[in-house]
């Protein structure tokens, strides 16, 4: 970027350009028929993307799920600068909070459970970090490392959480059932209505995941929005400046430790319904399913994507939870290759795949100088 | 932090120091002090660190509407001072007041909010953040949005969104920065950096600025160029305490000095006698004690 000159409002002819040129009715168009897309993605059946191997509604759940995680612990590492090792503890608790309730202990519906589940993993979220967020940098990492183990451990050795059988039966998300979808057959080469593979329009049943998957969908869109509204305000800047240099950051009036607090805990919360959504669709639950591993891939999900950049970590979401289910057929050869193009990433675009976009952010910015100038009596 | 990169001839012929914007301290409710009156305290401060004794029984105090020069040889416990009067160090004994009440062991945001500002002598700017969201991040120090207002988006977030741009926007002009409001602080020239800083401490409202070394880096020209600047600062309506090691440029701007030498306050007076001072003098050249005298 050059010093001397601001970034120019002109938008290039390139597709991006075109898009953020249009008018705003128009973009509301566009990003309907994206979500319409979305949403009718499971019942395309489009080839090479759909999984052959496994349910492709399943598999879209569990990227689904990835994605919010990872939107989740981007408050934390990406806004924050807070690097966390531990994430599937929350996970793990939103999911057994639910277990507890609506099967374990008590029979709550699950649409209950959830909001408590939430609650849950925030006040451990807040309890977490009011310790250890004043230790930094590696040893916050050691430390949320030993909390994630720390959880599935007590898990596993809880007879009141049933140890490591896990809780079962746990009920499904309400729904309503109103009309049946069809699906598109590509068999023969050509896309053909199926009428005999339909989806209920919505009910949360046991074979068929894609109701679920479109659940997640409108979490996910929920959580974007929250995401969005308090990035762009006092808190996102406070995160930042927290991020940039801490100690620069409290001698300008942050209170960083409250204002690091509320990311973690706020972080905790979103992991927190991942696990609660999660539960909800697997019926069944298990400290098995909350393993170290599930940290470093939430973890990488974030850094491949571009810690800070929220449409960044939904494509390193994607890349982590999509391709070894896709390419399932390769075996364990699909470990290899993912660990290869993991250290690839690393050597040749450490930011990530899509790092925080700065020009975005310039071109917000020039809007409001200009919004701002107009006001001023002098200009 | 990356290394910042050196483009003074820019820095020179950029920017246009608005000094006609109106930047007075904003109101806010809290107390104030008369003019002339004493703003801040330093009462027998002494600093110990393990057996180093960085501040050894320092007293001086700072009145409002002046531009107080805080100089001495390098390692004189300049900057230490500072971390003192901000919170960063506790002193181990003696203290500091601030508007008639003492510090105590005030956190340092909380001694920002009460009203003082600095600046650093190695540049921390929030370098990922642009030039204007730098000075916002100073704005806030005031604001109370949460994230339930930032959410919904209620008239609280909005008020402050609204006038705390325009007040960030303004500084910037000030400075001569608002061509380089949306650029990332990292990618701004070294001059500029210099006075983004001096702009992210004001946006914080200070009733006193506290700036370490602020010319470091310049050239006479430039130099001069910023002595204007802290000169016009004060006619806003600011007090400035001013590090600097250049003992010709500190007489010309300021209107007391405080001269520090091995953490001990040698001297203290107008420029004019401290420039007379045969211990001034004699810290400044190396020369002997009794030579000296």
């Amino acid at each position: 970027m050059s010093t001397s000159t601001t970034p120019t409002r002109t938008s290039r002819p390139d597709f991006k350009g075109r898009v953020s040129g249009l008018p705003t009715s128009a973009k509301i168009v566009l990003w309907a028929l994206f979500a319409v897309f979305l949403f009718a993605l499971p019942l395309l059946n489009i080839p090479f993307i759909t999984t052959a191997d496994s349910d492709f509604g399943g598999v879209l759940f569990t990227v689904s799920t990835y994605v919010l995680v990872a939107l989740g612990l981007n408050i934390v590492v990406g806004y924050a600068g807070l690097l966390d090792l531990g994430y599937v503890g929350f996970y793990a608790i939103g999911a057994y909070v639910v277990g507890v309730l609506s099967s374990q202990h008590a029979s709550l519906p699950w649409l209950v459970a959830v909001p408590v589940a939430i609650g849950v993993a925030m006040i451990s979220g807040v309890i977490l970090g009011a310790p250890t967020l004043r230790v930094r940098g590696d040893y916050l990492a050691i430390v949320t490392l030993g909390f994630g183990e720390i959880v599935r451990l007590s898990l596993i050795n809880s007879q009141w959480l049933n140890g490591a059988q896990g809780i079962s039966n746990i009920p499904r998300p309400p729904g309503v059932t109103l009309f049946e979808l069809p699906s598109l057959d590509w068999s023969s080469g050509a896309p053909v209505v199926d009428l005999d593979n339909t989806t209920t329009f919505i009910k949360f049943g046991i074979g068929d995941f894609i109701p679920y998957y479109w659940l997640a969908l409108v979490v996910i869109g929920l959580v974007l929005l929250f995401d969005i509204l308090v990035k762009n305000s006092r808190v996102g800047r406070a995160w930042e400046a927290t991020r940039e240099d801490e100690d620069a950051a409290e001698l300008m009036g942050v209170p960083t430790f409250r204002f690091k607090l509320l990311a973690f805990s706020l972080g905790a919360a979103i992991g927190g319904l991942s696990g609660a959504l999660f539960a909800g669709k697997a019926g069944f639950i298990s400290p098995d399913n909350f393993i170290l591993l599930l940290s470093i891939l939430f973890l990488a999900a974030v850094v491949v994507g571009g810690a800070g950049n929220r449409w960044g970590v939904i494509v390193g979401a994607i890349v982590v939870g999509y391709f070894p289910e896709r390419f399932r057929e390769f075996a364990e050869f699909r470990v290899l290759v993912f660990g290869l193009a993991l250290m690839l990433l690393a050597i040749f675009r450490p930011q990530g795949i899509l790092p925080p976009r700065r020009a975005r952010r310039v071109r917000r910015a020039d809007e409001r100088e200009e919004h701002i100038e107009e006001g001023l009596p002098d200009a | 932090m990356p290394e910042p990169t050196m483009k003074q001839s820019e820095a020179e012929t950029d920017s246009v120091i608005h000094t006609e914007v109106d930047i007075t301290p904003l109101d806010l409710g809290g107390s104030t002090v008369p003019e002339g009156e004493k703003l801040l305290e330093v009462d027998d401060v002494t600093l110990r660190f393990g057996g180093v004794v960085a501040l050894d029984g320092v007293s001086f105090d700072i009145r409002k509407g002046e531009i107080l020069g805080l100089i001495g040889p390098n390692g004189a416990g300049k900057t230490t001072c500072f971390n003192v009067m901000t919170g960063v160090y506790q002193p181990t004994s003696g203290g500091i007041r601030f508007l008639g009440a003492a510090l105590g062991r005030r956190k340092k945001f909380a001694i920002t909010k009460l009203g003082i500002a600095r600046t650093f002598q190695n540049i921390r700017l929030f370098a990922n953040m642009t030039a204007l969201e730098n000075v916002m991040v100073g704005v806030d120090a005031h604001h109370s949005t949460g994230v339930i207002s930032a959410m919904f988006r209620l008239p609280k977030h909005r008020h402050e969104e609204n006038t705390g741009y325009r007040r960030a926007f303004d500084l910037l002009r000030f400075m001569g920065l608002e061509d380089k409001a949306n650029e990332l602080s990292r990618n701004l020239a070294y001059g500029d950096q210099r006075r983004l800083e001096i702009a992210r401490a004001l946006a914080t409202n200070p009733s006193l600025l506290c700036l370490d070394e602020p010319a470091a880096g310049f050239n006479p020209a430039e130099k001069l160029r910023l002595m204007e600047l802290i000169r016009s600062i004060r006619d806003q309506g600011y007090t400035v305490l001013l590090i600097e090691h250049d003992m010709r440029l500190v007489m010309g701007v300021t209107d007391r000095i405080v001269v520090l030498e091995f953490g001990r306050k040698i001297a203290e007076g107008a420029p004019a006698e401290i420039r007379d001072n045969p211990a001034v003098i004699a810290a400044y050249l190396g020369v002997d004690e009794e030579d000296a005298s």
